[in-house]
């Protein structure tokens, strides 16, 4: 009994020792030196490991940071510009700071404006109903609300309305990380800067079919007509293949744009109701 | 036109197959030899059988209504295939509330936890099995008599555990298997054991059926029977005394049973016919290895668990031939 | 035993309901909308304008590139529009509409039955015609048939196959043309073998057509180097690379083209609309389109003309049954469903197919059991339900790895799954990503 009590306590100390030298003698064979500053640059990432930054994760933007020894072109979208001055403090770097900005869905065919025109049943995602055919309404520019979008979402910022079929986004929770953009096939959401008080005025149409037949597909569809390009005084609007957009960055929320469209295709958010009639389209006053 | 078409990509017709289907058509190639043990076990046999369908389908409906918060899948079939599963694999007079505790082990932890069907690494019902058999060993191996024609509290020993008593105390297989029923009987099913286990005939014809609905393909059954037969032909040539000969390893225990509904669980067995046959043979030898060389009389029940676990790996590794590989 | 392919494959029920119904040819129609991308490659470019008036058989659009193939005018008449239109991909793509005035051909057509056997034109003439014609494969695939015809350096075609397998089931047309122009479709095969330099032709034919083996094979006697091989009932034979395998027994590697192992394949439309283009100077404005399906009254076979609306050829099969829940263009295994039965005929088209509501839906999915029937069906074989879940997942690379790209989209996986699962949708779509990733890596 004690013999076998001995012999046991013999055999598993001198396993355990034998084990212990043999790793400590691989760990110094392979032992691989590593810059301590990605680990401290990683440690000052959200580890959201979103992919927002364009790279694989929190340690692969660490490592590309350290490596370049440069910010240029990095930029943690979710942590923004706090964290990247924190990196830019363990870099001995500047980090340029960037407005914050979140995602935007640019499509308002509801139900009641863009009626449907077949059914789809395959599986349920934007990517193969897109792959199938333009959707099931005749507009195919427009959302298909299978929520590819909401899916890909790390931040719960982008969810379904089960009303209008069209997916919402949480200002408050998006990170801008851009999941989103690249999972919509319609390429129909876009990062915009944000303004106080999350207010914004966008174009919500990415139709890019003749006037006519956009409208006929969707009754808020924007048809291109130009009329919000002359009323901007700011150079923000441009129309390209019957499309019109607001570039966000020069946008200065003038609000003008938005009584002119006659789709009402262009839509102001987080705006206090106007009190004053929506004066007729002026002739163009003070512009140019 | 009033009416919307219809979009779905392609394919747009459908072999017409459901998993309620393959799962009732199991259901139903297990109803002879389910119906041979109640006509050998009597009423009791009829209790295990629905106790434990019962337990599962409700132990089922209550996790996934309850715990996990999804829509219940009891009317797939599974459920209740599970419950028959585990009800002829026990023995016909076992207390019912092991059978209770053995669903709740079957369906709880080997299949709803890894995440329902088609996600169960092992067979639920063998892990219900197998559960029982190492938590109530007696209550477990208490076959009641019925070589006797009466079905008594009386409890009889299975051919396997007299066989295997018999070859340790050195006494020759010839005269062991002089005193156990002729292997006519065997075939038919009467002899002790648990109360699938015991018509072999029965568990062929349902077999058959299977193969000609083709729910199954030959490959896993005929090579666990195949390979048990000449693995435990070559020791019984080497040995005749030491040793049983094949046809009475293949004719007792649960060996019919096991190769015929338990490792062709489609779930957990490998999908490329190379990977199935290697996958019956492993089942084939540890069966045979813990026959003759085990604690256990039995031993397909762990061998087919032990093959389960190695099932994720046959899958990655024996991949179908591609065509046009390049080599 | 009757030759077919090794790895895979299904047997749907057949229901070719059209299979005794000789082809018909469809009125014109009052007007004819032509899609500019009726092929795989670019889209040819718009030659006429609004307001001009066009002849049967006039080149409407030009070949935009090696890839690309002429399209002529299916109807006389006047260049109404040229408008976006929506065609079978559900997309809206550029298309020339053309209103019918009267039925007048271009005078160098040849409109006399008479067959015309003795070719006399050389291999490069031959390609040339080709291509001036506007043909393709007129199986489904729609690849300009002058470049399958112009092997890259270094290959040498050895033998011609000829696709008569119709493997899709309810499809006859490429049936009944077997049997109704066998003798032109005989002198087309001698036109292709000539182009390609290639001494023998063999036509594979499933054996569920045994009107067609059999007159073929009475008519192969006449025409030297042609051979019929009689096939098993196996989809899907009528793919490329099965096909190969079926007859030759060759296997064409993973990724290359079926020339790597000195074969090419046409369609026996094909073969029609070569002996058409080469002997009678017809262009390709015309084919045969089977209208089936089981509510439809008269399950028929029609020749059409490019670019007549889907309504009119299901008009004239019996009208629309009310219970109709798709419209599919081409066969139930492969064919797309189309959102509106005004979208116009293009030379991909081989069947118009009408599912009714009892068969027209899918079934709810289920969870994988692990069955293992896609793998058994797949005739590549591959792991269908591996590379739905990679696709599920986003694990390009590991899709890539899976051989993704070999998928030949045939459907026999999402066919014969018990739990319904959509596993051709997410394999198509890991075939498109991954094919992007390839092509952004070469570049």
């Amino acid at each position: 009994m004690s013999a076998s009590l001995i012999y046991t306590i013999i055999t598993i100390s001198s396993i355990g020792v034998i084990a212990a030298v043999i790793l400590y003698l691989t760990a110094r064979k392979f032992y691989v030196y590593e810059d301590p500053r990605i680990d401290e640059v990683e440690s000052a990432l959200p580890s959201a490991n979103c992919g927002g930054c364009g790279f694989a994760g929190c340690r692969a933007f660490a490592e590309a940071i350290v490596k370049d020894n440069s910010l240029d072109d990095k930029f943690c979208p979710v942590g923004g510009n706090d964290t990247m001055s924190s990196v830019a403090n363990i870099m001995g770097l500047v980090a340029e700071a960037q407005a914050r900005r979140t995602a935007l869905v640019r499509c308002n065919g509801t139900c009641e404006f863009r009626p449907k025109t077949s059914t789809f049943e395959g599986a349920s995602t934007c990517a193969i109903q897109s792959m199938s055919y333009g959707g099931e309404t005749d507009c195919s520019y427009g959302c298909l609300g299978q929520g590819d979008c909401c899916v890909v979402c790390d931040f719960d910022a982008i969810h379904m309305n089960p009303v209008t079929g069209l997916p919402e986004v949480d200002d408050e929770k998006c990170t801008a990380c851009g999941a989103c953009v690249e999972a919509c096939p319609k390429n129909l959401i876009e990062l915009r800067k944000v303004n106080p008080k999350y207010r914004k005025i966008y174009v919500a149409c990415r139709n890019e079919d003749k006037g006519a037949l956009a409208k006929k597909a969707c009754s808020v569809a924007c048809i291109g007509c130009g009329k919000c390009e002359k009323e901007c005084k700011y150079d923000a609007i441009t129309i390209a293949n019957n499309l019109a957009f607001i570039d966000s960055d020069k946008c200065k929320l003038c609000r003008k744009c938005v009584p002119v469209c006659p789709t009402n295709a262009i839509i102001e958010v987080g705006f206090p109701p106007k009190k004053v009639e929506p004066t007729e389209v002026a002739p163009s006053t003070a512009e140019v | 036109m009033s009416k919307l078409l219809t979009i779905t990509p392609s394919p747009h017709i459908h072999q017409g197959d459901s998993v309620d289907k393959i799962m009732y058509r199991v259901i139903f190639a297990l109803i002879p030899a389910l119906a041979w043990s109640f006509f050998v076990f009597g009423l009791s046999a009829v209790m295990v059988t629905l106790t434990a369908v019962l337990a599962c389908v409700i132990f089922e409906w209550l996790i996934q209504k309850f715990m996990l918060k999804t829509e219940p899948t009891i009317k797939d079939g599974s459920a209740v295939l599970t419950g028959i599963l585990l009800a002829m694999n026990l023995p016909a007079q076992i207390p019912l509330w092991i059978i209770i505790l053995g669903s709740l082990v079957a369906i709880g932890i080997a299949k709803l936890s890894f995440g329902g069907l088609g996600q169960n690494i092992f067979n639920p019902a063998l892990v219900g099995r197998v559960f029982l058999l190492i938590s109530f060993p007696v209550q477990m191996t208490s076959w009641p008599n019925v070589t006797k024609n009466i079905v008594d509290a009386t409890t009889e020993a299975t051919p396997l555990a007299l066989v295997k008593e018999g070859l340790k105390n050195g006494t020759p297989f010839n005269e062991i298997v002089a005193d156990l029923p002729a292997y006519s009987e065997l075939l038919l099913g009467k002899f002790s054991g648990s109360m699938g286990e015991v018509s072999a005939l029965l568990l062929l014809a349902g077999l058959v059926y299977m193969l000609v609905r083709k729910v199954v393909t030959w490959h896993i059954p005929v090579t666990t029977l195949g390979t048990i037969a000449i693995f435990t032909g070559i020791l019984w040539l080497i040995d005749p005394s030491g040793n049983a000969d094949p046809m009475f390893h293949l004719l007792t225990g649960g060996v019919m049973l096991g190769a015929i509904f338990m490792a062709t669980d489609m779930v957990t067995s490998p999908m490329s016919k190379r990977g199935q046959l290697i996958y019956s043979v492993g089942i084939g030898a540890i069966t045979v290895c813990i026959r003759v060389w085990g604690a256990y009389p039995e031993g397909i029940s762990f061998a087919i668990l032990i093959m389960n676990a190695f099932t994720p790996l046959i899958n990655n590794y024996l991949k179908p031939k591609r065509f046009g590989e390049k080599k | 035993m009757l030759k077919t392919f090794k790895i895979g494959g299904i047997h749907p029920a057949e229901n070719k309901l059209s299979a005794k119904k000789a082809i018909e040819v469809l009125p014109l129609p009052k007007t004819v909308t032509i899609m500019v991308a009726q092929h795989i490659g670019a889209p040819s470019k718009v030659i006429v304008s609004r307001g001009d008036q066009v002849k049967v058989g006039q080149v409407v659009a030009q070949s935009a590139g090696f890839v690309s193939t002429n399209i002529h005018a299916s109807v006389s008449g006047k260049v109404a529009k040229i408008d976006t239109l929506i065609d079978s991909s559900g997309y809206k793509k550029e298309a020339i509409v053309i209103t019918v005035e009267g039925d007048e051909w271009l005078e160098t057509i040849d409109r006399s039955p008479d067959l015309i056997s003795n070719i006399n034109l050389e291999p490069k003439a031959i390609v040339d015609k080709i291509l001036q014609a506007g043909i393709v494969g007129l199986g489904g695939a729609t690849f300009p048939t002058h470049v399958k015809l112009s092997p890259p350096p270094g290959m040498k075609a050895e033998v011609l196959l000829i696709n008569g397998v119709e493997c899709e089931p309810y499809l006859t047309a490429d049936h009944r043309l077997m049997l109704e122009r066998s003798d032109e479709m005989m002198v087309g095969i001698q036109i292709l073998m000539k182009a390609l330099q290639v001494t023998k032709a063999v036509i594979g034919i499933e054996n569920n057509k045994p009107d067609a083996i059999a007159k073929l094979s009475e008519l192969s006697k006449k025409y030297h180097g042609i051979e019929i091989c009689p096939l098993k009932v196996q989809y899907p034979q009528g793919g490329e690379k099965q096909l190969i395998k079926a007859v030759t027994g060759r296997e064409v590697p993973s990724g290359a083209l079926p020339i790597a192992v000195g074969a090419v394949v046409n369609n026996v439309g094909t073969a029609l609309a070569v002996y058409e283009a080469v002997m009678k100077n017809k262009p390709l404005f015309e084919r045969i389109v089977t209208v089936t399906g089981k509510s439809v009254k008269n399950p028929s076979n029609f020749l059409v003309r490019i670019g007549t609306p889907v309504s009119q050829l299901i008009e004239a099969a019996g009208g629309l049954p009310d219970d109709t829940a798709k419209v599919i263009s081409g066969g139930p295994m492969m064919g797309k469903a189309i959102p509106s039965i005004e979208i116009a005929v293009t030379k991909g088209t081989s069947g118009i197919l009408l599912i009714p509501e009892t068969e027209g839906h899918r079934k709810a999915m289920q969870n994988c059991i692990r069955c293992g029937r896609c793998v058994t069906a797949c005739p590549m074989g591959l792991e269908p339900f591996l590379l739905m879940t990679l696709a599920e997942k986003r694990l390009w690379e590991r899709s890539e790895k899976e051989s993704v790209m070999d998928c030949i989209e045939c459907g026999s996986c999402s066919y014969s799954c018990p739990a319904n699962r959509p596993l051709l949708d997410y394999i198509r779509l890991g075939k498109m990503t991954v094919g992007g990733i390839i092509r952004n890596r070469k570049s």
